[in-house]
């Protein structure tokens, strides 16, 4: 790590340790109220108002502590059932629906100990650089006042110029060791917080339903729409096509004896009309499922993509053998569109493609020298590769600096299905 | 002229068989499937053979992949592949061994008989005979060291990548034989390639070049 960088993170983290002291504090009252609200439930009823009200605001306190656990490097995921529909505000059903929570109880349960972790480890962050900038700044206020019944350090009481001076290196090297402390500091704090903030394993099931539910949905709709694209394209083209060509031939059938020139004529006709429609049945195929893809995988694939784009693109490969057809496929449409982006939008020299499998993931990283800034929230390119490879639970993250480089990484889980068979190259 | 035919659908097995009998070729062996090809083609020794990129038992790229090692095996046995696509990549494969004699074509070519036969001849003959899809293909990709060419150059060198003769160019081109030989020598300064005499020699320096 570049020293600045060291500094940057430590400063930040104990910005991070300012911050956790007094959200521990607003802890304490939050348990408060949420005690308050349960006690009140049977009292005319206020607490079917005062408990979701205050579960919302403990909700919202365990969020930013989630956000700040994920920005040191612990994500924690929400763990809540999501809010049944047509449920009002303040009825009864909310308040079940907040009371029945796993996770309304295990937040509450954090509060306090959670207050305790925070106050402490804060604190604990804050400490030593205060005292190391305390150490440095002393000097001056020494010299101001001269001696008096204080000192620092190792030094107590400081007595002479030479000792108050003495106070600066120790400051110095306590506020560093502080600065670099931070960063574990609020590293533990955010592993205390996820025992409690993160969903149990019942909870993580339920949100893999879930989010499986929404990914099943995209790939259907998806697969639906680009069934009809072929229906239509077959109907439109090539079906449309060969109808002609076979009216085409009875008319020559039919008038060969008495116009032999013209049926000539007719049958050459029918002959381009055969190539037309084959030439639209290949990018159909093409569109479907590039037969280099289906003949020589992923990489004999994505080198022939390479070798068609007007860009020079520059591919490396590590794959011990093929994927599976319906992985391999979309890793391959998902290169594809990015490395089409890549030569529509990013006015880009030179493109490098890197595939590699690690353990259980394969990763494809494609970058381009073009000027950068592109946007998945901008076009529907980008939104789609991401749909494409969330129906294999795949991710795609995006580093794109106005001015460029553009990198898009891309990551699949998935196995090695066979090992490779055919050579790349008959003759090498 | 002796041929070996490769081509899993029995259809256009026939087809072709019928074809090019009735062009005065002798189908001595008509395969069905990758493993039988090699054993097909080392025997027979064809003046040409007629292969199909896509067989069975994998239906992946058997068929070129048997005709890549019969030529390692039997340096510059003459081969056409056929294809129902074409990928330059293949191509660059199949002109790797700079031996000639080899053709890559849509399987669509076959449509226009002619124009079939006379490919299937010209790879008897030691020539090459690349589809003009490949050739336009790879033209596109590599355009800028080729930017210095004049459009009519382009055209020219086109067609001599596709396999055509100096005959063959002039006439497509609808301009004499001695314009064609300047056009090509003059791309062969541009592109800094040594004259030779061998025709399908240049064709494959051009698209070696090409390929680079």
């Amino acid at each position: 790590m570049d020293s600045r960088d060291w500094i940057r993170d430590g400063l930040r983290a104990v910005a991070g340790g300012l911050l956790a002291v007094p959200l521990a504090i607003v802890n304490i009252p939050l348990f408060v109220l949420f005690v308050v609200g349960l006690v009140l439930t049977p009292v005319l009823g206020i607490g079917l108002l005062v408990l979701p009200l205050v579960t919302l605001l403990i909700r919202l306190r365990a969020d930013v502590s989630r956000r700040l656990a994920a920005g040191r490097g612990v994500p924690i995921a929400r763990p809540y059932r999501p809010r049944p529909d047509g449920v009002v505000f303040g009825s009864l059903r909310h308040y079940q629906w907040v009371i029945t929570d796993p996770a309304t109880w295990r937040d509450v349960a954090w509060l306090l100990p959670g207050a305790l972790v925070g106050l402490v480890l804060g604190v604990l962050t804050l400490a030593l650089p205060v005292y190391g900038v305390e150490g440095i700044v002393l000097l001056p206020l020494w010299i101001w006042l001269g001696t008096g019944e204080y000192g620092y350090g190792m030094i107590w009481p400081i007595e002479t110029l030479g000792e108050g001076f003495l106070s600066l290196p120790q400051g110095a090297l306590i506020l560093s060791i502080g600065v670099a402390a931070a960063p574990y500091l609020r590293h533990v704090d955010a592993l205390f917080h996820r025992l409690f903030l993160a969903p149990t394993r019942a909870a993580e099931l339920r949100l893999r339903v879930s989010q499986l539910t929404v990914t099943r949905a995209d790939t259907v709709d998806a697969q639906a729409a680009e069934l009809r694209r072929i229906e239509r394209d077959l109907h439109d083209g090539a079906q449309a096509r060969l109808v002609a060509l076979g009216m085409t031939i009875g008319l020559a059938e039919e008038i060969v004896d008495a116009d032999p020139a013209t049926a000539r004529k007719l049958l050459a006709e029918a002959r381009e009309s055969s190539t037309a429609a084959l030439v639209e049945l290949r990018h159909l195929v093409r569109g479907i499922h590039p037969p280099v893809l289906a003949e020589r995988g992923l990489e004999g694939a994505v080198r022939a993509l390479a070798m068609a784009l007007p860009m020079p693109v520059t591919v490396t490969t590590d794959l011990p053998g093929r994927l599976d057809t319906p992985v391999e496929s979309a890793a391959y449409f998902a290169v594809a569109e990015v490395l089409t982006n890549a030569v529509r939008h990013s006015a880009a020299g030179n493109g490098v493609v890197e595939l590699w499998h690690t353990g259980q993931i394969l990763v494809m990283r494609v970058s381009d020298d073009g000027r950068g800034g592109a946007d998945p929230s901008g076009g529907t390119g980008l939104r789609g590769i991401e749909r494409r490879l969330a129906a294999f639970d795949g991710t795609m993250s995006l580093s794109s600096p106005p001015g460029g480089p553009t990198v898009v990484t891309m990551e699949l889980p998935c196995a090695l299905s066979s090992p490779k068979t055919s050579p790349s190259s008959g003759t090498g | 002229m002796r041929v070996v035919l490769a081509e899993d659908l029995a259809l256009l097995r026939d087809g072709l068989t019928r074809l090019l009998e009735a062009f005065d070729f002798q189908v001595v062996a008509a395969v069905d499937n990758g493993p039988s090809l090699l054993p097909a083609l080392l025997e027979h020794r064809p003046d040409v053979a007629v292969v199909d990129v896509r067989l069975p038992p994998t239906f992946t790229d058997e068929g070129l992949q048997a005709a890549i090692e019969a030529r390692q095996k039997v340096p510059g046995m003459p081969v056409l592949v056929l294809s129902q696509h074409v990928e330059p990549l293949y191509a660059r494969e199949l002109l790797t061994d700079r031996a000639g004699g080899v053709g890559y074509l849509l399987k669509d070519r076959v449509a226009n008989v002619a124009q079939f036969v006379d490919a299937v001849r010209r790879v008897a003959g030691g020539g090459t005979a690349m589809d003009p899809e490949v050739v336009s293909q790879l033209l596109a990709r590599h355009s800028s060291p080729l930017s210095g060419l004049t459009a009519r150059e382009r055209d020219v060198l086109e067609l001599m990548a596709e396999g055509r003769s100096n005959g063959a160019i002039a006439a497509k081109l609808f301009v004499g034989e001695k314009a064609v030989s300047k056009h090509i020598s003059s791309i062969f300064t541009k592109l800094d390639l040594p004259p030779s005499d061998d025709d399908h020699r240049r064709v494959l320096a051009v698209l070696t070049y090409l390929n680079a």
